[in-house]
C-alpha cells in the first residue's frame, strides 16, 4: 500500500471499514492515506483541545498501553488530548488513526505536521471530505460521528460540557459503542463534561485494565505486561519525611513551588531537589505556569 | 602658510585621532574643507569664521583649505570645531604650542567652547595614539579626565585657548578632583521584595553566573521590581568595564543621567514599541549605541517579551552570542560593544491568567500554542534559567514573617562565586561556558552524572536544554564554594530548566 497517495474508497468498496454501515447515513466514500487498514477493532481516545498537562499524561498513558496491547487507537489529530492520543500509541508500538475535518491532503493543525507525518508512515488519516477541503467549523460535528462509528469504545479523557468530544460521545452512545471517562475534579469546568458523562452512565477509568475489562470487543486480549517506555516507581516517601509533606500538599491539585517554600519553611535549594526528586520519580508533574502537582501511580504514566 | 592641530572622530565606540591640515595660499578668497565630512562638518566653517572674527581675530582673506585625514575615513560632528580654528590660526602665522596635544569641542558664533558627545572615548583614543595635552570643552573636562596619563585642559572660550597656547595666559590644567565619590544610582533592594523565594534564588543564581533569565507570571507579580533588585545584587564594575560603560554613555552625550564614575552596572528597560535602530543602535551616517550597547556590562530588561516584534527578538541573537552588534552600513562598518545579561519577563499566556487561582483564563487553544511558540525558538536557547513567578497572595505582601534578606548580603555571595568562576574559566562567567569547555569545568560526581542521565530520558532534554542545566548546576557548585557539580546542583538545576513547548 501507498505512503503517500490517497486512495478514494467508495461505499462498499474494496476496504471499506464495514462499521461505518452502522451510521444511519454513512457517507458515500471516505479517501484514506497511510499504512494501516482502519477496519481493525479500534478505540476512540477524544478530549478537549484546552486541557491539563496531567490530562496529557493520563491520554498518551492509556494510548501507550492500547497501542502496546495492539489496539488501533482513533482520535481527531487536534491540539491537546487527540496529539497526545496520537502520539501515546504510536509511543507503544502501536497504530493509530487520524480522521479529519478537511481534505486528506491538508494539515490541520499545522503544528501537528510532524505527527501527522508519522501518522502517514505508521497509521493512517482518513476523512470523508473531498481533498482541498480547508477545515470549516462545521465539518467537525460531522467529522466525530465517523470517529464514533469507527471504534469499538470511545474514551473521553478531558472535556468541558462544551467540548466536541461530547458530541463524539453522544455519537457513540447512539450506535452502541460503549462509552468509558476519566474521571476528573469537579472543581474545574475543563472536565465536567467528562464527569457528566460517567453521571449519565459512561464507565469510569481508573486504570489501563478498566478498558479492557468493560469492552467485550477487547476482552480476549492480554493487557502488556509492563507498558513501553515506562520504568517502576520508586515507593512513595514516608508522609513525615519533606519529601512527604511536599506531596501530601501538592495532593489536592496544582501547588506553586513558592508555596510550598512558604508551608513548609524550607529553603528553595533545598526545595528544589526535593521537587525534582519526586518528578522524576513520577510522584509529581509540572504543570504549564510551573506549579506542581501530585499524581498516582497511573497518571503519572508508570 | 601651513599648520596642522589634532582632532578626534568616531567610529563606533572607539575614537580615531584625525589631523586636521590648514593650507593659505594666495588666490581668491575661498574657505573649504575636504576628508569625508558630513553636514555638520562643512557648517562648521561658518562657526570657526564668526568665532575666530569675534574673538578679536582677523580671518584670513585668502583662499584656506583645510584637509581632515586620514582623508578615507567618514567624519560626523561639530568636534572638529575647535582644531579647526586652531588649524586656521596657526597658518595665519601665530605661534601655538601644539606639540603633543589634541583639542575637541564644539564653537559658538561669539567663540566660546560648547559641550560635545564622545569626549571620554576620544580622550581614550587619543591618549593611546601618543596625545600628552587634551583641549576640551569645560563641561566635558570631568569625563576625559578618567583617561589615564592625560592632561586635560577645560577651555571656556576660542581666545582663551589661543591663550593657553600661545602662552601668554595659560588655563589652569583640570585637577583628579580628589577621588571624586563613586556616583550612586537609587536601586530597588531584594529585601523589598516579600516572599517569591525562588525567583529570588532565580535572581541570585543568574548574577552569579551571567546567566540570561526568563521570568514567567501573571501580570501584577512583580516581575518588573524583581528585574530591578537583579541589579542590585551585582557587583561594581571593575575600573575598565566602568570606563567601556561611561564611553558609551558619552557617545549618546547621556552622561547627565549616568555619571561617568558611576560603577554600578547599568540597567536598561526599553519599552516593546522602541525602534529597531533604538534598540541595536544606528541611525543615520554611522550608529549611535542603541539600548543594547547601553546596557553593556550591565542588565537589559526585556518586559512582555512576547510584545516585542519578532524581528527585534531577532536581532538579540548576535549580541548574546558574540557580545558585540555590528552594523554595516555602506560607508562601513561599526562594532558597538553589547555584553550584558538578559532579563526578560512574559505572561503565561496571551491574557495572563493561565492557571491562575482567582481569574479563569480566556485563551483559546491555538492562541495559546501560537504564544508558547514564540517563547520559544533561538532566543529561547540562550535563557538558562526560567522561572515561574506567581501572583502576590495579599497576606504574604503584609506577613510579619522572618526578615528578608538585603541585597548587600546576596551580592558578597554573587561576587565570591564570580572570583572562582573567573580563576577556573580564564576570565568568563559559567554562562559563556559551551561544549567541551562547559563539561571540563564541571567535574560532575557520580550520582550528578546518573541524575542528568535519568533526567535527560524521563524529561526528554535535548541537548541544548542539558547544557543549560548543566551550566546553571555549575554555578550553583560554585555559589557553595564546591570544586565538583554535585547531584544537589543538578536536582536544582532541573527545576529552572523551564518547559520546552513541544
Amino acid at each position: 500500500m501507498s505512503h503517500d497517495a490517497a486512495r478514494c474508497i467508495e461505499r462498499g468498496g474494496v476496504g471499506w471499514p464495514p462499521r461505518l454501515e452502522d451510521l444511519a447515513r454513512p457517507p458515500e466514500r471516505v479517501w484514506l492515506r497511510g499504512a494501516v487498514d482502519p477496519a481493525h477493532p479500534a478505540v476512540a481516545v477524544v478530549g478537549a483541545r484546552r486541557c491539563s498537562e496531567v490530562a496529557i499524561r493520563v491520554t498518551e498513558w492509556l494510548t501507550r498501553t492500547l497501542g502496546a496491547a495492539g489496539v488501533q487507537v482513533i482520535s481527531g489529530l487536534a491540539l491537546g488530548i487527540d496529539g497526545a492520543a496520537h502520539r501515546g500509541a504510536l509511543a507503544g508500538g502501536g497504530s493509530s488513526v487520524a480522521v479529519l475535518g478537511c481534505g486528506v491532503d491538508v494539515c490541520y493543525p499545522r503544528q501537528h505536521r510532524p505527527l501527522r507525518d508519522a501518522l502517514l508512515a505508521r497509521g493512517s488519516v482518513l476523512t470523508e471530505e473531498p481533498p482541498g477541503q480547508q477545515p470549516q467549523p462545521w465539518l467537525f460535528p460531522k467529522r466525530n460521528r465517523l470517529i464514533a462509528a469507527l471504534c469499538v469504545a470511545v474514551v473521553v479523557v478531558e472535556a468541558s460540557e462544551r467540548s466536541g468530544a461530547l458530541s463524539t460521545a453522544r455519537h457513540a452512545a447512539d450506535l452502541g459503542r460503549e462509552v468509558l471517562a476519566v474521571p476528573g475534579t469537579i472543581s474545574s469546568e475543563i472536565t465536567l463534561g467528562s464527569n457528566r458523562l460517567i453521571q449519565d452512565g459512561a464507565t469510569p477509568i481508573l486504570e489501563a485494565a478498566d478498558v479492557f475489562a468493560a469492552v467485550p470487543a477487547l476482552a480476549g486480549r492480554a493487557l502488556p505486561a509492563g507498558v513501553p517506555g515506562s520504568t517502576t516507581r520508586p515507593p512513595r516517601p514516608a508522609p513525615t519525611t519533606a519529601a512527604g509533606r511536599v506531596l501530601d500538599l501538592a495532593a489536592g491539585g496544582a501547588v506553586h513551588p513558592d508555596e510550598l517554600a512558604l508551608r513548609l519553611a524550607l529553603d528553595p535549594a533545598r526545595l528544589a531537589r526535593l521537587i525534582t526528586e519526586l518528578e522524576l520519580g513520577g510522584h509529581l508533574v509540572s504543570t504549564a505556569s510551573g506549579r506542581v502537582q501530585a499524581v498516582t501511580a497511573s497518571w503519572s504514566g508508570r | 602658510m601651513f599648520a596642522m592641530a589634532v582632532g578626534c572622530a568616531l567610529r563606533g565606540v572607539a575614537g580615531v585621532p584625525v589631523t586636521v591640515e590648514a593650507d593659505l595660499a594666495n588666490g581668491l578668497p575661498n574657505f573649504t574643507v575636504v576628508g569625508l565630512t558630513d553636514r555638520a562638518i562643512q557648517e562648521a566653517r561658518e562657526r570657526v569664521r564668526a568665532a575666530i572674527s569675534n574673538a578679536g581675530f582677523e580671518f584670513p582673506q585668502r583662499r584656506l583649505t583645510i584637509n581632515l585625514a586620514p582623508a578615507e575615513l567618514p567624519k560626523e560632528g561639530t568636534a572638529f570645531d575647535l582644531p579647526i580654528a586652531l588649524a586656521v590660526l596657526g597658518s595665519c602665522g601665530k605661534q601655538l604650542d601644539m606639540r603633543g596635544t589634541a583639542a575637541v569641542g564644539e564653537l559658538a558664533l561669539d567663540a566660546s567652547v560648547r559641550a560635545v558627545v564622545g569626549v571620554l572615548p576620544m580622550a581614550r583614543a587619543l591618549r593611546a595614539a601618543g596625545t600628552r595635552r587634551l583641549l576640551v570643552p569645560e563641561v566635558n573636562a570631568a569625563e576625559a579626565m578618567l583617561v589615564e596619563g592625560l592632561e586635560v585642559v577645560g577651555v571656556p572660550s576660542l581666545p582663551a585657548c589661543v591663550g593657553h597656547l600661545d602662552g601668554s595666559r595659560p588655563l589652569r590644567t583640570a585637577l583628579v578632583a580628589a577621588a571624586p565619590p563613586p556616583a550612586s544610582v537609587r536601586e530597588a533592594d531584594l529585601a523589598d521584595v516579600r516572599g517569591q523565594p525562588f525567583a529570588k534564588r532565580a535572581l541570585e543564581i543568574a548574577a552569579a553566573g551571567g546567566h540570561n533569565l526568563l521570568m514567567v507570571g501573571p501580570p501584577g507579580s512583580g516581575k518588573t521590581m524583581l528585574a530591578q533588585a537583579l541589579v542590585s545584587v551585582l557587583p561594581d564594575l571593575e575600573v575598565d568595564d566602568a570606563l567601556e560603560v561611561a564611553a558609551v554613555y558619552s557617545l549618546r552625550g547621556a552622561l547627565r543621567e549616568r555619571p561617568a564614575t558611576c560603577a554600578r552596572p547599568p540597567f536598561r528597560a526599553p519599552h516593546h514599541s522602541i525602534s529597531r535602530a533604538g534598540l541595536v543602535g544606528g541611525g543615520s551616517g554611522l550608529a549611535q549605541p542603541g539600548e543594547l550597547s547601553l546596557a553593556h556590562r550591565g542588565m537589559l530588561f526585556l518586559d512582555e517579551l512576547c510584545e516585542f516584534p519578532r524581528s527585534l527578538l531577532e536581532s538579540l541573537r548576535q549580541p548574546l552570542e558574540e557580545r558585540s552588534i555590528t552594523i554595516v552600513r555602506s560607508r562601513g562598518s561599526v562594532v558597538l560593544p553589547a555584553d550584558f545579561a538578559l532579563v526578560a519577563a512574559a505572561n503565561p499566556c496571551p491574557c495572563g491568567y493561565l492557571e491562575d487561582s482567582r481569574r479563569a483564563c480566556t485563551c483559546g487553544p491555538r492562541e495559546l500554542a501560537v504564544y508558547q511558540a514564540r517563547l520559544s525558538g533561538p532566543l529561547r536557547d540562550r535563557i538558562d534559567l526560567v522561572v515561574p513567578v506567581p501572583r502576590q497572595q495579599y497576606a504574604q505582601l503584609f506577613a510579619t514573617g522572618a526578615p528578608e534578606e538585603h541585597s548587600a548580603q546576596v551580592r558578597d555571595r554573587v561576587s565570591a562565586a564570580r572570583e572562582r568562576q573567573r580563576a577556573r574559566n580564564r576570565g568568563a562567567l559559567n554562562a559563556a561556558l559551551e561544549g567541551n569547555r562547559l563539561v571540563d569545568g564541571c567535574h560532575p560526581e557520580a550520582g550528578a552524572t546518573a541524575l542528568l542521565a535519568t533526567a535527560g530520558e524521563r524529561l526528554a532534554l535535548s541537548a541544548r536544554a542539558y547544557h543549560r542545566v548543566l551550566r546553571v548546576a555549575r554555578t550553583l557548585a560554585d555559589l557553595e564554594g564546591s570544586e565538583r557539580v554535585g547531584q544537589g546542583h543538578v536536582g536544582e538545576a532541573l527545576r529552572y530548566r523551564g518547559e520546552e513547548a513541544a
